[in-house]
């Protein structure tokens, strides 16, 4: 069977029981981690959760080791998962408590302890090498990741408390909506800022330890951080964003691990976030919301429109134009002549724009309190934003104007 | 005699009516570092009023509106809401903060915004429901932002996310609402339409306090006044105590005499 026969079928889950619970608990983390990760996104703390998982390693050093003397199988998941919790809780922690005690700022704090912990980790790895049991370990395919040979209790596990965690997301939801955006405020309705804070990083930390077979340590803070980057293009609201991250982290998770599982020298975690990457490349260019295309877009046909108004108002007071695109987008409309003459339908094109500019200056004058003018972008014609029965008033206010005018001259 | 200048006079709370006042402060005390941002202020908002919080710039009025409500950490200082302990009297407060706290490109819309204010009244689990999406439309109508409700909040201008933030406060319809330079950097428009929402929570008998700024507006606008320059200049009605004197005292030299007499004082 070929690498890409085995990925169909293996994305369909028919490659057999085993790759595909991995499968399914890749794709469960990804979900954990990509509507996690949103709030970590939203409260700009996309560090502190690198920090975090940098933190593991020492854990899993040390939880092998012990596991080893007390005679057990020193690979035994749960017990390096614990491991690996307890020490990225006491670097978060640290963390935590440096940015609050002394003058260093956060990302003084997050280098310090990223770098320690990473190398006190790389440290106890080396020594395990040495260890007679140590060798076969593997230890180091908790970096990047690894999928290959992975137990069925261990992808089990996984996918559980990938479940789980998106579920306490869930819950969070409203609460660390508040603190993200504004946490002075959130502190005023009852809302224990430090307390949402420290459970939105414990969420990033459950997501780190869980995903740390398969994503691995370095990577981990990727798909925490991708998804809900890639998500936000697509939408303006927090709730709908943190669906999109957790199902771009879901598929990325289930794709990245259907891949690796097809070809074993591919090392899981980087397959992972290069799929992840792949989301967040398709929504940066093509959401018709925020992608780079419709934006483009967007302010072609703005720029184009505001020409075009220009334009026809430069008609209207029979002053010459000098734009280039201004010309041409009013030749092709078949506004004005080769000559820059008006034709017939630019001069009622020009006479209407006109008119528009001079109810809204009156609109602008009576009205202005009211919300239509708020909204006016220069552009958009009146009729569409008031009643006939404003207007009529307008036209009424403008004869009047014109008529004490008169009267004065 | 008033409420404050009792207080004042002793440090103490004398009257008993000023017992349940919507705030009493005494010796509140909050630094950022080792320079005290304010200093041993006693102050104490009688119901039903209006007061602006007036002083020079970084002469603590913002901070001491966070310091009562423990935004920030006190230092010292003892503050009552309602005669007990902020935490015991949350539902009664509602808190409008400065503009510029947040980041306007959050996901969210307006009416997203708005519905935060019910975050405590709905609770943790319950879903929204059709009736308090009336209920922020309610506030955004209010504010005259009802137009707006589906907009992203950062296409907003500075004055319609004031309003917004007015609008997520009235959503909380407590009795004491307290705001953070409401009028700072705002359009006409905006401004009239929060004085009137002002003035209507007044009329409803709710309690209303300002940091603010323009000190030719005052007397429109309020009917007490607390000047703080770090430490507490005087509290009182306007009549009595937004005086040329007063003033002086509150921005030393940074106010020319001239700008006082501008603004027809007693």
């Amino acid at each position: 069977m070929g690498f890409f026969d085995y990925f169909i079928s293996a994305l369909f889950l028919q490659a057999g029981y085993n790759s595909a619970l991995v499968a399914i608990g890749a794709g469960l983390l990804g979900l954990s981690a990509g509507s996690a990760g949103a709030f970590i996104f939203l409260r700009k703390r996309a560090l502190v959760s690198d920090a975090i998982s940098h933190a593991t390693l020492p854990g899993v050093g040390l939880a092998f080791i012990i596991m080893v003397a007390f005679g057990s199988d020193g690979r035994w998941l749960p017990g390096l998962i614990l491991g690996s919790a307890v020490s990225s809780a006491i670097g978060l922690l640290m963390v935590e408590w440096i940015t609050r005690k002394t003058r260093l700022t956060e990302d003084a704090a997050i280098g310090a302890v990223l770098s320690v912990f990473f190398g006190f980790g790389i440290v106890l790895l080396t020594v395990i090498q040495t260890m007679s049991s140590g060798r076969q370990a593997g230890l180091e395919n908790f970096l990047l990741g690894s999928t290959a040979g992975m137990l069925i209790s261990e992808a089990t596990t996984i996918a559980v408390a990938g479940a789980l965690a998106a579920a306490f997301v869930f819950l969070l939801r409203r609460p660390m909506t508040l603190v993200a955006f504004d946490p002075e405020y959130a502190a005023t309705t009852g809302v224990n800022v430090r307390n949402i804070d420290l459970a939105m990083m414990g969420l990033a930390l459950i997501v780190t330890v869980i995903g740390l077979k398969i994503v691995g340590l370095i990577l981990i803070v990727a798909l925490l951080i991708i998804p809900p980057v890639a998500a936000r293009f697509w939408t303006n609201q927090v709730g709908k964003m943190i669906g999109i991250a957790a199902v771009i982290g879901g598929l990325s998770g289930y794709i990245g691990a259907v891949l690796s599982a097809a070809e074993a020298s591919l090392p899981t975690g980087p397959i992972i976030v290069l799929v992840a990457f792949g989301f967040f490349l398709i929504s940066a260019l093509f959401s018709p919301l925020r992608g780079g295309l419709a934006s483009a877009l967007r302010h072609q046909r703005f720029q184009r429109r505001v020409h075009r108004r220009q334009g026809l108002l430069s008609l209207a007071r029979r002053e010459p134009i000098y734009d280039g695109l201004t010309i041409r987008i009013l030749r092709r409309a078949g506004m004005i002549r080769a000559d820059g003459v008006a034709t017939a339908r630019g001069r009622i094109a020009a006479e209407k724009a006109a008119r528009d500019e001079a109810r809204w200056a009156m609109a602008r004058r009576m009205l202005s309190d009211d919300s239509a003018i708020e909204r006016y972008d220069g552009l958009t014609p009146i009729e569409r934003m008031m009643t006939p029965d404003q207007i009529a008033e307008i036209d009424r206010m403008i004869q009047n104007a014109q008529a004490a005018k008169g009267a004065k001259a | 005699m008033s409420n404050a200048k009792l207080v004042a006079e002793s440090g103490k709370i004398l009257d008993v009516a000023a017992k349940d006042a919507p705030l009493t402060v005494r010796g509140l005390t909050v630094s950022y570092g080792n320079k005290p941002a304010v200093f041993s202020v006693d102050a104490s908002i009688p119901a039903g009023s209006m007061t602006a919080i007036i002083g020079p710039n970084g002469a603590g009025k913002s901070t001491f509106l966070k310091g009562a409500l423990g935004v920030v950490p006190r230092l010292s200082g003892e503050v009552r809401i309602f005669g007990k302990l902020f935490e015991d009297a949350r539902d009664r407060v509602a808190y409008v903060p400065q503009r510029a706290s947040v980041d306007w490109d959050f996901p969210a819309r307006v009416i997203d915004v708005v519905l935060m204010g019910l975050y405590g009244s709905v609770g943790l689990f319950r879903l929204w429901r059709a009736r308090h999406r009336e209920q922020a439309m309610d506030c955004l109508k209010r504010v005259g932002m009802v137009d707006f409700a589906d907009r992203q909040i950062g296409q907003l201008s500075g004055g319609q996310q004031q309003r917004v933030f007015l609008a997520r406060a009235l959503a909380q319809n407590a009795e004491f609402y307290l705001l953070d330079e409401p009028f700072a950097g705002v359009d006409a428009a905006t401004e009239r339409a929060i004085v009137s929402v002002l003035k209507e929570l007044k009329a409803e008998g709710r309690t209303v306090v300002c940091v603010h700024h323009d000190l030719s507006t005052v007397a429109e606008y309020f009917d007490r006044v607390l000047l703080i320059n770090v430490r507490r200049i005087a509290e009182g009605p306007v009549k009595t105590t937004f005086t040329a004197e007063n003033l002086q005292e509150t921005y030393g030299g940074r106010l020319a005499t001239t700008h006082i007499d501008e603004l027809h004082l007693a």
